[in-house]
C-alpha cells in the first residue's frame, strides 16, 4: 500500500500533461474540428518552454522564468495551432491532412530552432526544473485539476459552452440562431493549441532537463486516445487520462514492484492504445462523438 | 487586348483544375519558404541547394569528380517513401485515410527480421522475408478495413492506435530474437540481404525494381481491372457503389489489406537493404509511414505522381548529411516536407476560388443579357 501511495506523485506527474492535452483536444472536437496535431503542438510548446527557461536561467533571472517559460510555450503553440484553424475552418481543408502536416512541421521546427539557438539537435540542459511541494506533488498536478474544472464549468455552465457544443453537433442550426460558427471553432482550435503547449512545457519542466526529439514520444497520441475513450466528456476524458497515464507511469516504475517486474514495460506502453481500440469496437454503433466533428462548415445561406 | 485577358483567365482555370500543376506549385512554395527560413537565420541558402544538387547528379563536393554513390543512395532512400506513398494513395482512392503506414511498416520489418534470424539460412531467403512481410502488412491494414466496414470504427483513430501497438509489439518480439540487446539483434544472414544492383558502391538494391513493379501493379489494379473499378466507385460514392451491386464492405477490407501490403514490403526493404547489418529493436517510429502520406498527397494518388514524389523525398533524405557538412541544419528538410503537407491541406482553398469564379461567370452572363 505504501508503495502505491509512494508512486502517486510519479503517476500524477505523468498523468497531468496527458490530461491537459486531452482536455484541449476534447474542446477542439466538441467545437467540430478534429485535431490530430496535438503531438506536434506539444513538441512545439515543450521546445519553446525549455529554450525560454534555459536562456532566462543563464541570464540570471531564474525566479519567474518557469512561469514565463510555460506562458511562452502556450503562446507559440497556440500560434501554430492557428495554421490548423485557418486550414480547417477557412479553407475547408481535410483536417487529418493539415494535422499531419503540423506534426511533421513540428518535428523539423523544434530541432531546427535548437540547432540555431544551441548548435545541437536538442536544447541545452537547464539546472532547475519545477520542484515538488510539501506533499511531494509537482505544480503541474494542480494545473491539470484547474484545467479540468474550468473546462467543465465553461462547457456546461456558460452560454459560450453551449454554443461550442452546438457548433460541434449541428453547425447549421447554431448558425441559424446567430452563433458565429467560425469564431467558436477558431477558439476551440486555439484552446487546444494553448493547452497542448502548456502540457508540453509541463513535461519538459518536470520529467526531463532538456528538449529532444524524443521528449513527447507519443503522448499527444495517447491524449487523442483518451478523448475517444473518454467519450468526449470532461469526466470521461479525465478518467481515461488517469488510466493511460498510470499505465505509462507503471512502465517506468514497475521495477519497484517485485510482482510487476516480470511484465515487460512494453505491455504497459501498449495498454492505452489497445484499450482504446477495444473500446471503439465495443462502443461501435452508438454515436458518442460530436456529430459534426471533422466536417467543414462553409456557412448555410450566405 | 480582349483576347489577352481571356488567355490569362484560362491559365488560372487550367492551373486550378490541374492537379499536377498545383502539386508542383505546392512543392515550389515549400522550398521557397524553406529557403527564406534558412536565409533568415543567417545561413547560405545556396549551400542547401548545392547539397540537393549533389544528391541528384552525384557530383562530389569540390573535387569536380562524379560520384554516383550519391545517386544510388538517393534512389535507395526513395524506395520506402514510394512504397508507403502507395499505401496512402491506394486507401485514398477508396475513400479511406490510412495513416497506419507506420504500423504496417513496423510489422513488415519485424516479420522480415524474425524470418531472417529464426529460419536457417538458405539461398533466396530474402524472397520469403519479403513475401511474409507483405502478408503481415496486409493483415495489419486489413484489420482496420474490417473494423471500419463492420463496426464503423474511424480508420484514422484505429490506425493511430495500431501504429503504437505495432511499435511496442515489435519490441516485445524482437527482444526474444537471438542475440537481442537493448537496440539490436544478432547479425542478419547474407542470404536474407537484398542483392545490390546498378550502382554497387551504394545501397541501391533489387528492391528498387520491386518498387517499380509495385507502382506498375498499383496502376494496373486501379485503372485496368474490375476490382479497381469497384475500389474507385466505393471511394467516389459509397451509396451509389452499393446500389450498383458493388460489395462495399468487402472492398473496404480488401483495399486496406492491399494498402497495408505496400508498407509491409517497405519495412522489409529498409531492413534488408544494406543500411542495417543486424535486426533492429525500434526505440521509436522511423516516420516513413507518415512521410508516405505526404508523398501520396504530392503525387495526387497516382502511380507516376507517387513515384516522382517519392524520389523527391529520397533526394531530400540523401541531402541531409550533405547539408549538415555545409553548415545547414538538416532539419530544414523536415520543415520543407511539413510545409508541403500543410500547403496541400490549404489546396482545398482552391475549391473556394473555383466556386467564386463560377459565381462571377454566371453573374457576368446574367448581366450581359
Amino acid at each position: 500500500m505504501n508503495m502505491i501511495l509512494g508512486s502517486l506523485p510519479t503517476v500524477l506527474m505523468i498523468v497531468a500533461p496527458i490530461l491537459i492535452t486531452a482536455i484541449g483536444g476534447m474542446i477542439c472536437e466538441r467545437s467540430g474540428v478534429v485535431n490530430i496535431a496535438l503531438e506536434g503542438l506539444m513538441g512545439i510548446g515543450a521546445c519553446a518552454a525549455a529554450s525560454t527557461h534555459v536562456l532566462m536561467e543563464s541570464a540570471g533571472c531564474g525566479r519567474y522564468s518557469l512561469v514565463i517559460a510555460l506562458l511562452v510555450g502556450m503562446i507559440i503553440s497556440g500560434l501554430f495551432s492557428l495554421i490548423h484553424a485557418v486550414a480547417a475552418i477557412n479553407f475547408n481543408a481535410d483536417q487529418t491532412i493539415s494535422g499531419t502536416g503540423i506534426n511533421l512541421l513540428a518535428d523539423g521546427v523544434t530541432i531546427f530552432a535548437s540547432q540555431i539557438l544551441f548548435h545541437a539537435d536538442r536544447t541545452r540542459e537547464f539546472r532547475m526544473g519545477m520542484v515538488v511541494d510539501k506533499i511531494g506533488l509537482y505544480p503541474t498536478a494542480y494545473i491539470a485539476v484547474a484545467v479540468v474544472l474550468i473546462a467543465w464549468f465553461v462547457m456546461y455552465k456558460t452560454p459560450f459552452g453551449l454554443h461550442l457544443r452546438a457548433c460541434g453537433e449541428h453547425p447549421a442550426a447554431a448558425d441559424s440562431v446567430g452563433i458565429n460558427v467560425k469564431k467558436i471553432r477558431y477558439i476551440g482550435v486555439a484552446v487546444s493549441g494553448v493547452l497542448s503547449g502548456l502540457a508540453g512545457g509541463c513535461i519538459v519542466l518536470t520529467q526531463t532537463i532538456q528538449y529532444t526529439s524524443n521528449t513527447i514520444n507519443g503522448r499527444g497520441f495517447i491524449a487523442i486516445a483518451a478523448v475517444a475513450f473518454g467519450r468526449w466528456t470532461p469526466l470521461g476524458v479525465t478518467g481515461a487520462a488517469l488510466l493511460f497515464g498510470a499505465a505509462q507511469a507503471f512502465s517506468v516504475i514497475a521495477t519497484n514492484f517485485p510482482a510487476l517486474k516480470v511484465i515487460p514495460a512494453e505491455w504497459f506502453n501498449m495498454l492505452p492504445y489497445a484499450v482504446t481500440l477495444i473500446a471503439l469496437i465495443a462502443f461501435s454503433g452508438k454515436d458518442y462523438a460530436p456529430q459534426a466533428s471533422g466536417k467543414p462548415y462553409s456557412g448555410g445561406a450566405s | 487586348m480582349n483576347r489577352k485577358i481571356k488567355e490569362k483567365q484560362s491559365f488560372i482555370d487550367w492551373f486550378i483544375n490541374s492537379n499536377g500543376a498545383t502539386s508542383v506549385a505546392v512543392v515550389l512554395l515549400g522550398f521557397l519558404f524553406g529557403t527564406i527560413l534558412v536565409a533568415l537565420v543567417g545561413k547560405k541558402p545556396s549551400n542547401m541547394f548545392k547539397a540537393i544538387f549533389i544528391s541528384i547528379v552525384g557530383q562530389a563536393n569540390n573535387k569536380g569528380v562524379w560520384n554516383f554513390r550519391y545517386v544510388g543512395e538517393t534512389l535507395a532512400y526513395s524506395i520506402p517513401y514510394v512504397l508507403t506513398g502507395l499505401t496512402m494513395a491506394f486507401a485514398c482512392r477508396v475513400g479511406l485515410f490510412n495513416i497506419g503506414g507506420e504500423g504496417q511498416y513496423i510489422v513488415g520489418m519485424t516479420i522480415a527480421q524474425t524470418v531472417a534470424l529464426l529460419i536457417p539460412a538458405f539461398r533466396g531467403q530474402w524472397i520469403l522475408c519479403l513475401a511474409l512481410a507483405i502478408v503481415g502488412g496486409a493483415i495489419w491494414g486489413g484489420v482496420v478495413g474490417i473494423l471500419k466496414a463492420r463496426f464503423q470504427v474511424s480508420e484514422v483513430v484505429a490506425t493511430i492506435m495500431l501504429n503504437y501497438i505495432a511499435l511496442y509489439g515489435s519490441r516485445l518480439i524482437s527482444f526474444q530474437l537471438p542475440g537481442a540487446t537493448t537496440y539490436k539483434t544478432a547479425p542478419l544472414p547474407d542470404t536474407a540481404m537484398l542483392e545490390k544492383v546498378l550502382i554497387k558502391t551504394s545501397n541501391l538494391n533489387i528492391s528498387f525494381f520491386i518498387m517499380l513493379a509495385a507502382c506498375l501493379l498499383y496502376w494496373f489494379i486501379m485503372e485496368k481491372t474490375k476490382l479497381g473499378f469497384g475500389f474507385r466507385a466505393t471511394g467516389l460514392n459509397k451509396d451509389a457503389a452499393r446500389c450498383s451491386g458493388i460489395n462495399v464492405v468487402k472492398n473496404i477490407g480488401l483495399s486496406m489489406a492491399i494498402s497495408g501490403a505496400f508498407s509491409g514490403l517497405a519495412g522489409a526493404c529498409v531492413l534488408l537493404g544494406g543500411a542495417f547489418t543486424s535486426g533492429r529493436i525500434l526505440a521509436g517510429q522511423d516516420n516513413y509511414g507518415f512521410m508516405g502520406i505526404a508523398v501520396a498527397l504530392v503525387g495526387n494518388n497516382t502511380a507516376l505522381g507517387t513515384l516522382l514524389a517519392g524520389i523527391l523525398f529520397g533526394i531530400l533524405k540523401e541531402s541531409q548529411s550533405l547539408m549538415q557538412n555545409l553548415d545547414i541544419p538538416k532539419e530544414i528538410t523536415f520543415i520543407i516536407q511539413g510545409l508541403i503537407v500543410v500547403f496541400i491541406a490549404l489546396r482545398s482553398g482552391l475549391e473556394l476560388v473555383k466556386q467564386y469564379r463560377a459565381k462571377q461567370k454566371v453573374r457576368k452572363e446574367v448581366l450581359a443579357k
